[in-house]
């Protein structure tokens, strides 16, 4: 119990840290590299909570590709961070005025919520005995969740017709690879044989 | 096939889910075909058409489906047809325009078509799952197709600064989700309201429902949370902006109805507040802004953000003819905007479309027909009577006085006197000025929504009484 | 038939108005095409009256709305003329209800014509003088672009004027009463293009309005005292109010005298008696008809009717009928006085009509309603005579109005100097003819009263015969005889008028020479108790027509020798010894001045009221409505409506992190609201 909340606390508090980071780093690379941090510690987060399916896809697609992702775009593209930054100090007293007043009375809120004794029951994970977390998942995400994860789906999709239809171009006089065709060649098709003439040419 | 939808228990959500594959179809046909887009568009408002009928004839009364996620009433059914029919209408309007500026593209219709089903998703969700998911289905589909002209930097930066906005706006309505579930322990609307009846809500309940109202005000695009309004709808092509002013906001309206009503009637002292702040801020900032516009879609931008506040004030009353007055609103506004679109995309000259309100100069001596209507779209928009904008805000006050909202029903009304300027000094312009250069004549489909839209506004005053009974039927069937 | 006899005009009035307008749009885009014809129209706008008739070949179109309203008048003449028959013939008063109007608490108005001797005369003046005056129209307002509008109006005021004395009670009057206020600016403003015109339009109204006030007050103060403004109720317990009194502010008031003195009030500004008489002079702008229809003959006389149809009640109030005498008196005088030295040949006969009303109401007062009636109906006569021969001079004199300029016409236009010969004389009360018997009626009564202003309207209203003589040969003489005074170029003009402007005249004339002898025995002789025993109230003590045809001989000599002393030395003025007017008004200029400008009362109102109220209008407008209303109302709200704007625009940065940011502050607000400030 107490290594688990050692465990926990240490978590938070450098997710909370390495996030603040992210938005104040000026380099934009650390800034992303901060990010990956966050999921890490998320994922830490999430194995506390024994929810080890879910730590593993966070770091799997979060880090391993989206995080990726991001660095090269940011590596890529030459965007001028600090160009971008240059406002922030101006806006930062009433910016930071405003977070801090919402943080403040999210904590008085939560802060003085009176938990219930059995809340700490509720939070434990209901996956009956002996099933692994990955088949307790996929046990109701294809049956009680069907209709959410269709959704999720089509999302996904409408996301992918969006990244297609503003970004793709058709170039004229593009030449690209037919391997079907490559593969159909034969010498009747690829070949012509000419009887060149000695001294008179084509 | 029945066998297998009665096993997912998606029999009631036949309409959504023959969209969705319908899209899916059109999609691979459009692929696989070469200059498909006339085609698919066609067959877009063809499948939307059927959905109509499907959502009609699909049955009566309550029904569920997917364990509750979704429900199906009268006042789903009366919402989606409206929503699906706003969606054909945009579609109709943007064929020729797409044509003419060299956007035409068959992903457009079946982003509309997946936006669509997004919508109806919103409209019949029943828990916070199923609403966060068709939002999401909605608006991704929405931030593409705003930035559908991709070649012009205003319509990416409008695709853009909805997408940020909309992810923070998401964000927002996620974490407010997530402090209801904290709090109540439940994410379906049944549980939550049966949650709160059984016990004193805190105050976490009530923060998670300001978040979750501040996401949902930003799809109906309510003060404060409208920024994005004007920006996206000047910079995204005008039939677009069409679709935006009219089936999202059905959508949206729809959704916020249910998400206030069904869980949350509990605590309605607490969101009465927050819906009364937003649609004052609404009525009134709509009025003020639109008077510095020079731009007629930014102008239609303030005025549907003002209207917003008008129909919040009916949700705001929290009552069976609050619900009513906006089911009525949303109906009339929506044919009204619908029309004014049509008006705007009718302002093209020989070298393109414009957009400027001065473009209007003295239209009533160039083009008789077209000022006419746009009169009338105005004076209605201004609630002129006896115009059916008159009588749309006529029962959304009614409403809200009989909930004892009189100052905000008061309030309503000064706006809508400051409102009145702009609206009518667009008339004044088409009548009394100098006219401009001619514009072009009027493309047959773009008539036909004009005229028909106009004959709706300015008959309505004659024929109430069926709007007025589905309407009734409608807010019934959520009390 | 009664209803066709009131509602034929208002048919008339509403078919040329509406259609004719619509008419004169068809007909403006022909006078456009026609360039020689749009100068033609111009010119009939620019000048005072109308324009030539040499030119035949003008391009209006048929005037049907003169001719429309023209007939349906002249049918409901016909039917007037046969109730008057009836009437003459013993008919019994009779009530025609029409709607039932007014239905609020005690007040009950019905719509309802009454029918009585009264009512019959003044239908028999108003329609006959009406319809002629329609017809000769036809041939006066012939060039005229807005021809049918004029006929509207006319038909318009015809019906108000029929609504006036057909009335039932009160507030029928009262409307009647409005809608001739109204038909007589709109006739006097007819040409609207002419600034004075306008202002006369302007200042009749609101110098009616000041008697209307006072007629106002008169209904409220009969419904507060007798609880209906019903003529019936009215009449039948008016002698239970004898001698009671009301209090106003504390200031005790004899009721009958208070209602009739109010009612008095509306008289004289309608009827332009002494003080309120301002406005007729001024009236004569309008075309020269409506002058005779309107500022002669008929709505003028509506304030001696309404003391005929209050005679009940003015019966019961001696001091009231005292008023109605001195004021009466005074303003036969007076008008007769300022009459004596005009330049203008319409305003001569406008205070001329002046001083005759003042003869009316002097028989008023003194109780002898019948003979005030009989000068009503044959001053109809000779006065629309003589202003429609005034127009036809005007218009034989290609629109000069100046006497100064004119002279030897009577050669040219023998037939008008005819037509005008009868009218004065009869006007002058030259013996058997119409003015004779009623004008020297009301100077006998005048003599037999014995009210106590009696003597003192006696002697005025001999002098002011002596000066209508006066005037009235003067105005002959200067324009009819000795040397002519106008340019060759207008004289070469002279011509006599077309047969549809001369044919009223003649109807005209047969009225002003044989109204008085062929109808003086129902009127005011033996016939005469019988004639008016439902129309008119005389109390048992009243004897003053029995008593009227005993005066001592000289007092039925005076009018006459007064008329034949003003004919004599307007003969000796104005064609023997030219010089001596000139010279007169050199010796005694002040007196001639003061005569001039109507003993100044123009000078003295525009000082007394209209510069303060000019002052006071301005000041409102200026600082009260430009400053303070406009200034923080529209004007003031507008420009913060500005204000706000350009701000709430300016918040629309672009910038996405202000959007967001927005957002932000907007959820802030909010949930610190429900931390700190709701109930929770």
């Amino acid at each position: 119990m107490t290594v688990a909340s050692l465990f926990f606390y240490l978590f938070s508090v450098v997710a909370c840290a390495a996030a603040v980071m992210v938005i104040s780093s000026r380099n934009p690379v650390h800034s992303v590299l901060f990010l990956i941090l966050v999921f890490f510690n998320a994922a830490g987060l999430f194995i506390l909570a024994g929810a080890e399916f879910l730590a593993l896809i966070l770091v799997v697609v979060y880090v391993g590709a989206v995080a990726v992702l991001f660095l090269f775009v940011v590596m890529m593209l030459d965007v001028d961070f600090t160009e971008l930054r240059r406002g922030m100090l101006s806006y930062l007293p009433i910016g930071g005025a405003i977070g801090l007043i919402l943080l403040v009375e999210l904590i008085l809120v939560l802060g003085t919520w009176n938990f219930s004794s059995e809340a700490g029951k509720i939070a434990e994970p209901i996956a009956p005995g002996g099933v692994t977390n990955t088949e307790a998942l996929g046990l109701i995400l294809y049956t009680k969740y069907f209709f959410y994860f269709q959704v999720a789906g089509l999302v996904l999709l409408v996301a992918m017709i969006g990244a297609i239809v503003l970004t793709l171009r058709h170039k004229a006089g593009v030449k690209r690879q037919n391997i079907a065709d490559q593969v159909a060649r034969n010498p009747a098709t690829a070949i012509e044989v000419r009887q060149v003439k000695p001294g008179q040419g084509i | 096939m029945m066998s297998l939808l009665d096993h997912i228990q998606g029999t009631a959500a036949l309409p959504e889910i023959f969209l969705v594959v319908a899209a899916m179809a059109l999609l691979m046909f459009g692929v696989f075909r070469e200059k498909s887009a006339d085609i698919v568009n066609i067959a877009a408002i063809v499948v939307l058409g059927i959905a109509v009928a499907m959502v009609i004839w699909g049955g009566e009364g309550r029904q569920e489906a997917f364990g509750g996620s979704l429900v199906i009433d009268t006042f789903a059914r009366f919402m989606k047809v409206l929503t699906l029919f706003g969606s054909a209408v945009a579609i109709v309007l943007s064929v020729n325009f797409m044509k003419t500026e060299k956007i035409e593209r068959f992903e457009y219709p079946i982003l509309v078509l997946l936006a669509t089903a997004g919508m109806m998703i919103m409209i019949s969700a029943n828990d916070l799952v199923a609403l966060y998911m068709g939002l999401e289905l909605q608006s991704l589909a929405l931030y593409v197709v705003a930035a559908i002209d991709r070649d012009k930097a205003k319509s990416s930066e409008a695709g853009l600064k909805y997408f940020v906005l909309g992810a923070l706006s998401s964000g927002m309505l996620l974490y407010g989700a997530s402090l209801i579930y904290g709090f109540t322990g439940h994410v379906a609307f049944p549980e939550i309201a049966r949650a709160l009846a059984a016990g004193e809500p805190g105050l976490g309940l009530i923060f998670g429902l300001v978040f979750l109202i501040a996401g949902l005000a930003f799809k109906v695009s309510a003060v404060p949370f409208h920024m994005w309004t004007p920006d996206v709808y000047e910079g995204a092509p005008t039939p677009v902006a069409a679709f935006f002013a009219a089936a999202p906001k059905i959508a949206a309206m729809a959704l916020f109805v249910r998400a206030m009503l069904a869980p949350f009637s509990g605590v309605l002292p607490d969101w009465q507040q927050i819906l009364v702040f937003i649609s004052i801020a609404s009525m009134v900032l709509g009025a003020f802004a639109a008077i510095g516009q020079t731009n007629i879609k930014r102008l239609v931008a303030y005025s549907s953000i003002g209207h917003m506040g008008y129909a919040l004030i009916g949700l705001a009353a929290g009552s069976p003819e609050g619900v009513r007055s906006v089911v009525i609103y949303m109906t009339i506004y929506l044919i009204m905007t619908l029309g004014t679109f049509a008006c705007i995309l009718a302002m093209r000259r020989k070298d393109g479309q414009v957009e400027t309100i001065s473009d209007l100069a003295g239209l009533a001596r160039t083009n008789g027909l077209h000022a006419f209507f746009l009169a009338v779209f105005m004076f209605s928009l201004a609630g002129i009577p006896p115009l059916a904008g008159f009588f749309a805000k006529y029962f959304i006050f009614m409403a809200a006085i009989k909930a004892n909202l009189v100052t905000l029903a008061v309030i309503g009304v000064l706006a809508s006197v400051v409102g009145a300027v702009y609206y009518i000094r667009i008339v004044k312009l088409m009548y009394f000025d100098e006219p401009a250069e001619r514009f072009e004549p009027m493309v047959t489909e773009v008539k036909a929504v004009v005229v028909l839209a106009g004959l709706f506004v300015l008959l309505f005053a004659l024929f109430p009484q069926p709007l007025n009974s589905l309407a009734e039927a409608a807010a019934a069937s959520l009390f | 038939m009664y209803q066709l006899i009131v509602f034929l005009p208002l048919i008339g009035a509403i078919i040329a108005g509406l259609l004719g307008t619509q008419a004169f749009r068809m007909m403006g885009s022909t006078v456009d095409s026609h360039g020689h014809d749009d100068a033609h129209a111009g010119h009939a706008h620019a000048h005072d009256d109308h324009g030539h008739d040499d030119h035949a070949h003008h391009a209006y179109p048929t005037p049907w709305a003169a001719y429309l309203t023209s007939g349906l008048l002249v049918i409901s003449a016909i039917l007037s003329w046969v109730a008057f028959w009836q009437y003459m013939h013993e008919a019994e008063p009779m009530k025609v209800e029409v709607l039932r109007w007014v239905n609020s608490g005690a007040l009950n108005a019905n719509w309802a014509f009454r029918i009585d001797t009264l009512t019959a005369v003044m239908l028999v003046v108003v329609n006959t003088v009406s319809s002629l005056v329609h017809i000769y129209s036809i041939g006066y307002m012939s060039h005229d672009p807005h021809q049918p509008r004029f006929f509207a109006y006319l038909s318009l005021f015809t019906f108000a004027m029929l609504m006036l004395v057909t009335s039932d009670n009160l507030l029928q009057m009262f409307f009647g009463w409005e809608g001739v206020g109204l038909a007589s600016y709109l006739l006097i403003g007819f040409w609207y293009h002419k600034p004075s015109a306008n202002a006369a339009a302007i200042k009749a109204f609101i110098v009616n309005r000041v008697g209307d006030f006072g007629f106002l007050l008169g209904i409220a103060a009969v419904f507060l005292i007798f609880g209906s403004i019903e003529f019936d109720t009215i009449f039948s317990s008016a002698a239970e109010q004898v001698g009671k009194t009301m209090t106003f502010l504390s200031w005790q008031f004899d009721v009958l005298t208070a209602i009739c003195l109010l009612l008095f009030m509306g008289a004289m500004g309608k009827s332009a008696q002494f003080l309120l008489h301002t406005w007729l002079p001024d009236a004569m702008e309008g075309p020269t008809p409506v002058s005779a229809l309107i500022h002669a003959a008929t709505m003028v006389t509506a304030g001696v009717f309404l003391v005929a149809r209050m005679s009940p009640l003015y019966e019961l109030a001696p001091h009231a009928r005292d008023v109605v005498i001195v004021v009466g008196a005074i303003t036969a005088f007076f008008a007769a006085t300022v009459g004596l030295v005009q330049n203008d040949i319409k305003r001569v006969i406008a205070y001329s009509t002046c001083s005759q009303l003042g003869y009316m109401f002097v028989a008023m007062g003194v109780g002898a309603y019948g003979v005030g009636m009989f000068h009503l109906f044959t001053h109809a006569f000779f006065k629309a005579l003589l202003f429609l021969g005034s127009g036809s001079v005007i218009h034989a004199m290609s629109n000069e109005q100046d006497i100064r300029k004119m002279g030897g016409l009577a050669p040219h236009i023998r037939v008008t100097w005819a037509m005008m010969l009868i009218g004065t004389l009869s006007l002058t009360g030259f013996p058997y003819t119409a003015g004779y018997f009623s004008k020297d009626a009301i100077i006998e009564g005048a003599f037999t009263s014995h009210a106590a202003a009696a003597g003192f309207a006696f002697v005025l209203l001999v002098v002011a015969a002596f000066c209508t003589s006066f005037y009235s040969w003067r105005l002959m003489f200067l324009t009819f005889h000795g040397k002519s005074r106008a340019t060759s170029e207008v004289m070469s003009h002279v011509h006599e008028s077309p047969q549809v402007m001369m044919a009223p005249l003649y109807i005209l004339a047969a009225g002003a020479l044989l109204a008085g002898i062929v109808f003086a025995p129902y009127f005011i002789g033996h016939d005469e108790v019988h004639f008016w025993a439902q129309g008119i109230f005389r109390g048992p003590e009243n004897k003053i027509i029995e008593e009227m045809h005993h005066v001592p001989a000289w007092v039925k000599w005076s009018p006459f020798v007064a008329m034949v002393l003003g004919f004599a030395l307007a003969y000796q003025f104005y064609i023997r010894r030219t010089d001596i007017p000139g010279k007169l008004a050199e010796q005694h200029w002040p007196l001639y001045q003061f005569l001039l400008n109507k003993w100044y009362f123009d000078e003295l109102y525009d000082f007394i009221f209209v510069n303060p109220a000019k002052w006071l209008g301005r000041f409102l407008w200026k600082r009260g409505d430009g400053w303070l209303i406009d200034g923080f109302g529209p004007d003031g709200v507008s420009a913060r409506v500005v204000d706000v704007t350009q701000r709430v625009v300016k918040l629309q940065s672009g910038y996405l992190f202000h959007y967001a940011f927005a957002m932000l502050i907007g959820v802030a607000a909010l949930v610190t609201w429900f931390m700190f400030g709701s109930a929770h």
